[in-house]
């Protein structure tokens, strides 16, 4: 039968787009033919903005990359600088970084399992994800006084020590949060309204999500067991015993937006698991290394890489020996992450598209810098 | 029933006031006012209410604490809201159709209103005692997809038609497995009438319905609960407004009033299809026990004044009758903000697959068992 | 595979368009000639010892007197990495290599857009970050703000 085709207009102002996305939709009836995601609402020339800072300078805006794990981000651009310049990190520093970079992924997993319930269309899980991350923002706020722009890291180090008590209390808060993911399983992630909207929808082979420069628990979701933390160890993740949980199609096929989702759960867990050992190994000492107010690195280039709660942040520097850098470019893991979108939202429901899109988890201020 | 109202207040107010020399056509005109305002006054002090407990067993549920600021336990915050409500602008799209777009609330407000003018709340208590209440009720309640798509066509808006559409498909759907429970009710009792259908279950727990024929007309109020849900549009059933997929679905460019109206119709609708499964199955304001408690109690203290009787025969059954139809709409509260959502195709596959089979087999089943 | 065994290999396969540059600090590269940028990047992408499947990033640079596209490929399967680089006048044209990484339609317009490097034989090769009307590439170093745009000032 033939039908006429519908443009319709999903953001910059949807409740289900994460922020300031724009996906032009062409639909007959319900079904979505053809979604073009239009970016940049949110772009504040991040670049631009670096080659005109010194490099201290440039990790408050670490923090605006993705709001969401901002110690993760931090922790990139403090690696790759310090790659640039050969500065040595104290042992100490590597793993309040990595304690710090574990408890920001639970924070945005927490935040991207409430989302998912309220895409579906459950209201709960988000009240119960903030609640549990809250928890984790105060022991941020103990350490750095922040609770989403943190500015933490410092190049050869962090800011500060550990307060007194920070220890006790992220055991106390692990011991609380290891059931609470037991209960969150049972509420949505085996629902069978929740399965039955999430099995076999979106599906991402691994060849495409490869090309496509897909990275992070999407990569994952798809079934290929990549994780920077194992596979290229950087800091002192190569200490700690962890798994890296990849897309089994225990329900549903590989690759399709359960699997995304279970991903992210059971990395929860094993962020707990990381945290625990090196809160066991912290050592004592030093918690940064000396780096002058003045700071030149030698001219070069790096292309560091870090696994962020989305994926692949990338950050490619060029020094020409000067205070700030020459170039300073930022690979963002859910700009490739929302590329891969059209491709695979095509022929399928509205109702699934908001889903697809949810289970990619992009956050938009790192797709536009 | 009006009549006999009439008749009895008139009788009353001829012994007792001095000048009364009114025509009988004003005392009908007077009292479909004060009938209309009761409804209109208690259907709108439930959703108030209903939003407010709505708000606080979902902040219980999400453990938070829900408004708890105006008035005793935020016991007044409809009010605030209701204010606020009022207080805004009335925003209409430029390019709406104007005329349908105002009109879509009140025909809401009528399809919702309507049925209670057939529900009994109490023993002979309730504003019409029509011998095809049931009926009735199918028909008025058809209203509400009218005014939805209404509402969704005139606003101009896509989001807002999608709305509609899913609505109307989604309404219309749901009325089969609805209408085939209250036909087997019908075939049990013989009659359309609410009254006589109550009357039918009186002598406790195990006369109702849902505990007659088991298990037949027990999956028959299940298939009813859930089929009801979906025509009220509530979680997991909620997909003509959505909100993460149609923003607000048809009521996405409603604002002051007119969206409140949507709001309470929402409320008022959920109380309005309780009602109807508690009067079909749960025995309507029939006490579980096969005896009354209250009037043995009163009489006890006072001698029996058969006024004083027959209002605590009235309170009684009204108090049964409100504490079963609270308890399916908390019930559907508590689905609510634990479920996510179907998908469009799923919500109908539910509708034509699942319910209507089972349905159409229940009714079967009671037929047989009835004629055996 | 190491990054001097790779400028090897490709050395033996392109000859003299092939340049390997030792970096001191940091990665070093291996700059190509522009006109041999897509039979090399396939050549990359498809030789099985090789095989870079994935486009880590690619960005350009503006340098004082050229401009430079920088391509970081990965292999998932070997694991080796390889930054290679394609230089040109400002006003020259890039060939595009989206046709082999699906991912650089999106990198390539967002250099295109913040860069104003022109790629040729991209799909569609619009501004994606910034709007349709804006004037000028930002990250160029002689980038002049505007002042106003769309009548808004852009100063305060």
């Amino acid at each position: 039968m033939q039908t006429e085709e519908m443009m319709i207009n999903m953001g910059p102002q949807h409740p289900s787009t994460h922020g300031v996305l724009r996906m032009i939709l062409r639909t007959d009836g319900e079904v979505v033919s053809e979604a073009t995601p239009n970016i940049g609402y949110l772009h504040r020339g991040l670049e631009k903005i670096g080659e005109k800072l010194n490099y201290h300078q440039f990790m408050p805006y670490t923090d605006r990359i993705d709001y969401l794990a901002a110690m993760n981000c931090n922790m990139a651009y403090a690696m790759a600088v310090e790659k640039l310049a050969a500065i040595e990190v104290p042992e100490r520093a590597q793993y309040i970084r990595v304690i710090m970079a574990e408890f920001n992924r639970i924070a945005s997993h927490l935040v991207f399992f409430g989302t998912s319930g309220l895409e579906a269309g459950a209201w709960t899980p988000i009240v119960y994800g903030f609640r549990e991350r809250e928890t984790i923002l105060d022991l941020f706020e103990m350490t750095c006084g922040a609770r989403l722009t943190y500015n933490y890291m410092r190049i050869g180090g962090v800011s500060a020590d550990l307060p007194d008590g920070f220890i006790r209390k992220a055991e106390e808060f692990l011991d609380y949060f290891e059931p609470k993911v037991k209960e969150y399983n049972n509420l949505l992630t085996y629902n069978r309204i929740f399965i039955n909207r999430m099995v076999n929808i979106g599906v991402m082979r691994p060849e495409l999500a490869i090309a496509y420069g897909v990275t992070g628990p999407n990569l994952r979701g798809s079934g290929v067991k990549w994780d920077l933390r194992k596979n290229e160890s950087y800091s002192v993740y190569d200490k700690f015993e962890f798994e890296v949980p990849v897309g089994t199609g225990e329900l549903g096929t590989v690759g399709d937006a359960w699997n995304r989702y279970r991903v992210r759960m059971l990395e929860i867990e094993q962020s707990v698991k990381i945290i625990r050992q090196a809160l066991k190994q912290i050592p004592q000492g030093e918690v940064k290394a000396k780096v002058g107010r003045v700071f030149k690195p030698p001219a070069g280039e790096v292309y560091v890489r870090a696994e962020n709660p989305r994926g692949e942040l990338g950050f490619y520097i060029i020094s020409d020996g000067s205070a700030n850098p020459y170039r300073l470019r930022i690979r963002a893991p859910s700009f490739n992450n929302i590329s891969v979108a059209s491709e695979i939202v095509r022929n399928t429901m509205i109702a699934d598209m908001v889903l697809i899109l949810g289970s990619l988890d992009v956050v938009l201020p790192e797709i536009d810098r | 029933m009006l009549k006999e109202y009439i008749d009895a207040i008139k009788g009353f107010a001829e012994r007792n006031l001095p000048v009364i020399n009114v025509p009988v056509e004003l005392w009908y005109i007077a009292w479909i006012f004060i009938f209309g305002g009761a409804i209109l006054g208690g259907a709108l002090l439930f959703a108030g209410l209903g939003a407010y407990v709505e708000r606080r067993v979902a902040g219980f549920l999400q453990s938070r604490l829900g408004p708890n600021r105006v008035g005793p336990q935020g016991l007044l915050q409809f009010m605030a809201d209701g204010i606020k409500l009022v207080l805004k602008e009335d925003l209409i799209p430029d390019a709406a159709d104007k005329l349908l777009f105002r009109a879509a609330p009140y025909v809401l407000f009528i399809g919702t209103l309507g049925v209670f003018a057939a529900l009994p709340f109490a023993q002979n208590i309730g504003i019409t005692n029509i011998n095809i209440g049931l009926l009735y009720i199918m028909a008025i309640s058809s209203f509400v997809v009218i005014a939805i798509i209404m509402a969704g066509w005139a606003s101009a808006n896509k989001w807002s038609l999608y709305g509609g559409m899913r609505s109307a498909a989604q309404i219309i759907s749901y009325e089969i497995p609805i209408g085939i429970s209250f036909l087997l009710v019908i075939m049990i009792t013989g009659t359309m009438n609410m009254h006589q259908i109550i009357e039918g279950q009186a002598g406790g727990l195990h006369r109702w319905f849902v505990f007659r024929y088991p298990p037949f007309t027990m999956i028959a109020f299940l298939v009813y609960y859930v089929a009801a849900m979906a025509e009220v549009n509530r979680t997991p059933f909620d997909i003509p407004e959505a909100e993460s997929e149609l923003v607000g679905g048809f009521h996405t460019e409603y604002s002051g009033m007119r969206f409140a109206m949507f709001y309470m119709a929402e409320y008022a609708n959920m109380f309005a299809v309780s009602a109807i499964g508690t009067i079909l199955f749960l025995g309507g304001w029939q006490s579980p026990l096969p005896f009354n408690i209250l009037v043995p109690l009163g009489t006890d203290f006072i001698s029996s004044n058969q006024f004083f009787i027959q209002m605590l025969i009235w309170l009684e059954g009204f108090g049964w009758f409100l504490s079963k139809v609270l308890w399916l709409v908390f019930l559907m509260m508590w689905l609510r903000w634990t479920l996510p959502r179907y998908r469009v195709d799923q919500l109908m596959a539910v509708c034509w697959k699942v319910l209507l089979p089972v349905a159409f087999f229940n009714m079967l089943a009671v037929g047989l068992w009835l004629l055996l | 595979m190491n990054i001097q065994e790779i400028a090897d290999k490709l050395k033996g396969r392109f000859g003299d368009s092939v340049e390997f540059v030792p970096v001191a600090t940091g990665d070093s590269f291996i700059m190509v000639k522009r006109e041999s940028l897509i039979p090399e990047a396939r050549f990359l992408h498809e030789t099985p010892e090789l095989y870079f499947d994935s486009l880590m990033c690619l960005t350009g640079v503006d340098y004082p007197d050229n401009f430079t596209v920088v391509y970081h490929l990965f292999s998932t399967r070997h694991l080796h990495k390889l930054v290679l680089k394609v230089s040109g006048a400002k006003d020259s044209l890039v060939q595009s290599v989206s046709g082999i990484w699906p991912t650089a339609n999106w990198f390539e317009r967002e250099t295109y857009d913040l860069l104003g490097v022109k790629f040729d034989n991209h799909p569609n090769l619009t501004r994606i970050l910034l709007p349709d009307d804006w004037t000028g590439h930002p990250l160029r170093k002689d980038y002049q703000y505007p002042k106003t745009y769309q009548g808004c000032p852009c100063e305060i």
